[in-house]
């Protein structure tokens, strides 16, 4: 499994990060690095093995229904890099 | 339909918003038409640190909703995350549901009243909770001005419906739409308010078209913002359109070009693509490592079997066959809701009369509904009162047109059909007397004797309007009746 | 013997004696601080103004005869991940540098209701990843019995005010070593509870399922009293455990009766530094002459760990950091430039999506971006089945290692780290020789076990070596009473670091 530079770029957007000429070439070899040590795992069969998302076996939180008292909107909007006093506000999302 | 050269080919994903009085994950609430980012908090803000619990009611209310569409319901379900970013998405991921959703395996039956298509099984794949995104107000000027986020919904529990692709139609997806949100409408478990978008719906579209090489398919469209059930039906036959002439200057198939997201623009009513949502199409779904999964007993199923009551299609079943209403007038009543049928049984059990109690509401009650645009429970005439008027028509006390008159009154005053009856004056007229009454019309009438008598019947008419006139009392069916039989004597 | 050399249970008793105020106690604390952090650089913020405060309204408390805490009058320190109400909260990196969460912690919380006194906030690697804690945003911090060395990490900060007599118990949170591996490297007591037994409710998350909250303190003792105010179930988190929390401190000093012990063979073989490998071995003697059994134990998926780790963590990590994106709190890009970019390089791409990328860019230092980085490749589309469900996999099976290890033994015992703590800048520019520090750590995160780590010995240079104890999920109280027996055996957790 060969990790490219262009892999990398394409993983990059998805991540939303961008890395200069430098930068990219810098993660593609670490990258590459910790998959080549990390595919390691291919050398176990694994085939009945269910797979484990959760350190222990609980089911069942759920909560009533009760409504709770919400954050006033200056304590929601407080932290925000912009905002108008009502809403938060961000560079626009084109449409087309 | 078959004029057109192409099948459509439709399969529908309905979003609903379960009628829960707190969000999906927080206890912030789910009220409609609060001011902007007042119904948050460091959960549904997605804050640092915070963490999501999962709503009790919004799982069980899930879980009738897929029951009553005869889905399967997994004994063990889980969560899992739907990585994209966007503004109105504050923790980057939406938490829902990907190979182990809550129900699945189920169906609804269509069929339309007015003969658009054949009756039909829509198979259901899945039924799923996830969780509302915010709301992005974006300018006029795009790329110019910021968008505006207000994340008050953000968290409000949906149940996604998804549909095979089985509707061949936009009148079946439409009717689709509408049977489905009757049966929410029942189990109580939706507002069902398409404006505020408690019921949306995504349609995947494509087209059947027959060649001389055999049968193509054109590539899949995912049809949003359908916000009207009148907008599905505009929205898919615009789309099935405009891939025919895409197909005919490409010749573009199915499996040649990724699947397109486009936006439906009521204002202009047309598609148009929406690219932002393409270029995020890896969501990298894995399982939420904040939720534990929910497992359920057969107990606990049954449980809220047992809670579903009546539903739409067993109900038209009955009316049709129990209380001999024809299949139009079934469909009328059972479509108004359950609180309209349960009107309509209390009516006919009262009165005796199960057509006429059928005819009564789906005409007279219907009407003054829909003038005064209100619901059953609102409307100031009960079924027993009105069961009293209807006991008025059957005795021959009062004829249909002054039934509606004292109706009217009734509506007006509150008072009883008999009251009514006595303040209006209308008196049953004596039988003797009447048939006096006619024998005097008949002998002055000489012209229409002798036009019944070369058959036409309906010139009787005007005698009906002459003994109104002497006596406002009179039943004009009686004074018909009476007259022709007199002049059939003669 | 200064008053900031005793211990905290020891603290307390003077303080419940009335012998001692919180005021004189954290007082000591700050001027300690004052004195020797310049050179430690273990607190990101000293809060001596609240300290003092909250000191004086709990001495006040105490002599109105007012019920108080657990650990009333105790100062306490806390790594920068746990969110406190209306008072910075940076998480080590850049994106949170004003933040200030508008709720408190559960682990916060607790500490409030126990009377305890928040001295301030320590510091860690950027969003915990990490194991040098040179990967904060702000500053290193520097190994109290090496200042050339790391302390360890991602709890760095929280293990050298301890060490540095700086604090006498802190809060630290480990995901795949972070209490315990800089625990060892500076000499005291770090305890990594069962996953589910703290509460993760405003612990801000790197990876959501190996993620816990832990006690740092000098002695097993102490770690016992903070853990016992930590521990609980707690509605808002979802994998929180229901169980009653033991009195961890009122049975720690009960020795344990017939304890066996088990040992991973591997755990001695390459790699381990020598002089770590014998002060672990004598470890283990003592434990036999103080009568416990030793039986060998196989961990066949041990191995694996690291590689396990190093693809659930990244991709829990992409998800749970994805909300940084300067949209509705933290740091965010300035907008004209991302306006002028835009205009000049030409891209096609929308303001909003450079906004985001340009913000994540800036905001997270390199090792985030790349645990980020992998983490978004190991969940994408044609690589998740063979990353992502490949690692859930073998978690399963070192999680089946453990239970069928507990089925003979009591507790596992063995190396916390390979080596003792390295130079400072050593690992930095390698990122695969950092991650392999977690190797005797990990799989005790990916199977949601408790592990303790405590002093055992010196090497010749004169760096502390730590032990680790490990045990079956919510069996902190064996964990905590065998770590005591050891304890009461020998004197390694009494040495202090020299500091000017
Ligand atoms: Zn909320």
């Amino acid at each position: 499994m060969s990790l490219t530079r262009q892999d990398v770029e394409k993983v990059a957007l998805l991540a939303r990060l961008k890395f200069d000429d430098e930068g990219l070439d810098k993660m593609t070899s670490h990258m590459v690095q910790i998959v080549e040590y990390v595919d390691k795992l291919s050398e176990l069969n694994t085939d009945d093995v269910e797979p484990m998302a959760h350190a222990l076996d609980v089911f069942n939180a759920l909560a009533e229904d009760e409504p709770r008292a919400s954050l006033p909107r200056e304590e929601a909007l407080r932290n925000a890099p912009k905002n108008d006093d009502e809403y938060f506000r961000v560079p626009a999302v084109l449409g087309e | 339909m078959s004029e057109l050269p192409y099948e459509i080919v439709i399969g529908l994903e309905v979003h609903v918003q379960l009628k829960t009085n707190t969000k999906l994950f927080c206890r912030c609430s789910t009220a409609f038409g609060s001011p902007p980012n007042t119904q948050t908090c460091p959960v549904c803000l997605g804050m640092p640190g915070s963490l999501p619990v999962m709503n009790k009611k919004a799982y069980f209310l899930g879980m009738k909703t897929a029951l009553a569409l005869h889905c399967g319901i997994p004994k063990f379900t889980k969560w899992d995350r739907k990585n994209y970013f966007y503004p109105d998405l504050p923790k980057g991921y939406q938490t829902s549901q990907f190979d182990l959703p809550m129900s699945e395996e189920g169906y609804l039956d269509i069929k339309s009243t007015k003969d658009e298509f054949e009756p039909r099984r829509v198979r259901i794949i899945r039924a799923h909770l996830e969780e509302d995104a915010g709301k992005s107000i974006h300018d006029e000027a795009a790329g110019k001005a910021d968008s505006r986020i207000d994340l008050n919904r953000t968290g409000t529990p949906l149940l996604e419906i998804v549909s095979y692709p089985d509707m061949r139609s936009a009148a079946e997806a439409k009717a689709y739409m509408q049977e489905l949100r009757l049966l929410l409408t029942y189990l109580d478990v939706s507002d069902c308010n398409m404006q505020e978008g408690s019921l949306r719906c995504d349609a995947n579209v494509n087209l059947h078209i027959t060649t001389d090489d055999g049968v193509i398919a054109t590539p899949i469209v995912e049809i949003k913002n359908m916000n009207s059930f009148r907008s599905v039906e505009r929205g898919i036959n615009y789309e099935a359109k405009r891939q025919y002439d895409v197909w005919q200057e490409t010749g573009k198939v199915l499996g040649e070009l990724p699947k397109q997201t486009r936006g439906w623009d009521d204002s202009a009513q047309v598609t148009r693509s929406q690219r932002e949502k393409e270029e995020s199409a890896d969501y990298r779904y894995f399982p939420c490592p904040d939720l534990i999964p929910v497992v359920v007993t057969d107990e606990q199923i049954d449980e809220v079997r047992h809670e579903i009551g009546d539903l739409p299609a067993a109900l038209r079943d009955r009316l049709e066959s129990e209380y001999d209403l024809t299949t139009y007038t079934a469909d009328v009543i059972v479509n108004q809701g359950l609180g309209f049928v349960e009107y309509y049984l209390e009516l006919a059990a009262a009165s005796g009369d199960n057509k006429l109690a059928g005819n009564w509401v789906q005409g007279e009650v219907l009407r003054i509904l829909n003038d005064l645009e209100i619901g059953i429970s609102d409307f100031g005439v009960s079924a027993a009162a009105l069961a009293e008027l209807l006991k008025l028509i059957q005795a021959g006390d009062l004829d249909s047109s002054k039934a509606k008159d004292v109706f009217t009154v009734m509506l007006e005053s509150g008072k009883s059909a008999a009251a009514v009856v006595e303040d209006l004056g209308i008196e049953k007229v004596d039988e003797s007397a009447l048939e006096d009454l006619c024998r005097l019309l008949v002998e002055r009438n000489q012209r229409i004797v002798d036009d019944v008598k070369n058959g036409n019947e309906k010139a009787v008419g005007a005698l009906i309007g002459q003994a109104k006139k002497e006596n406002p009392n009179v039943n004009p069916g009686q004074v018909r009746q009476i007259c022709l039989d007199i002049i059939n004597s003669l | 013997m200064s008053i900031i050399q005793k211990t905290a249970t020891e603290q307390l008793a003077l303080l419940q004696a009335g012998e001692l105020t919180s005021v004189e106690l954290t007082q000591a604390y700050l001027d300690r601080i004052e004195q020797v952090d310049g050179s430690i650089g273990a607190f990101l913020r000293v809060e001596s103004d609240s300290a003092l405060q909250q000191a004086a309204t709990i001495d006040a408390k105490r002599s109105a005869g007012d019920s108080l805490g657990k650990l009333a009058g105790l100062p306490v320190a806390i790594k920068d991940i746990l969110c406190t109400k209306d008072t910075p909260t940076t998480c080590g990196s850049r994106m949170l540098e004003h933040f200030q969460p508008p709720y408190n912690a559960t682990a916060v919380e607790k500490l409030l209701s126990a009377d305890a006194v928040i001295l301030g906030r320590t510091n860690m690697d950027e969003f915990a990843m990490g194991s040098s804690t040179e990967n904060s945003a702000y500053q290193t911090t520097q190994n109290p019995w090496d200042i050339t060395r790391i302390p360890g990490g991602s709890s760095g900060g929280a293990a050298a005010c301890v060490a540095a007599d700086m604090a006498p118990l802190s809060l630290g949170t480990d995901t795949g070593g972070s209490i315990r591996q800089p625990a060892a490297l500076c000499g005291c007591v770090g305890l990594k509870p069962t996953y589910g037994r703290v509460s993760r409710y405003g612990l801000i998350a790197f990876a959501s399922s190996l993620d816990q909250i832990g006690p740092l303190a000098r002695t097993v003792d102490d770690t016992a009293l903070l853990l016992e105010v930590l521990a609980g179930y707690d509605p808002l988190d979802s994998t929180s455990v229901n169980r009653e929390t033991p009195a961890y401190s009122q049975t720690v000093h009960q020795p344990l009766e017939g304890l066996t012990l088990g040992v991973v063979e591997q755990h001695f073989s390459e790699g381990i530094d020598a002089e770590v490998a014998t002060s672990v071995q004598q470890a283990i003697q003592v434990y036999q002459s103080l009568g416990a059994t030793i039986k060998s134990i196989e961990m066949p998926h041990a191995d694996y760990g690291i590689a396990t780790y190093y693809i659930i963590a990244p991709c829990e990590a992409s998800s749970n950091l994805a909300r940084y994106d300067g949209a509705h709190y933290g740091y965010r890009t300035d907008q004209a430039e991302v306006l002028a970019e835009l205009a000049e390089d030409g891209s096609d791409e929308g303001p909003l999506v450079r906004m985001y990328r340009k913000t994540r860019s800036e905001g997270f230092g390199s090792e985030v971006q790349r645990r980020i980085m992998l983490g978004t490749y190991a969940l994408s589309e044609g690589y998740y089945e063979a990353f992502y469900l490949k690692a859930l996999k073998v978690r399963r099976l070192i999680r089946q290692d453990y239970d069928r290890a507990f089925e003979q033994v009591d507790l596992i015992i063995g190396p916390v780290t390979a080596n003792p703590a390295f130079a400072k800048g050593e690992k930095t520019s390698d990122p695969m020789a950092m991650y392999l520090e977690d190797l005797y750590t990990v799989t005790a995160n990916l199977a949601g076990v408790a592990g303790i780590s405590l002093p055992c010995g010196f090497t010749s240079a004169g760096l502390p070596v730590g032990l680790q104890l490990q045990s079956a999920p919510f069996e902190e109280e064996k964990l905590l009473r065998a770590a005591q027996m050891y304890q009461s055996a020998t004197d390694f957790h009494s040495r202090r670091p020299e500091l000017s």
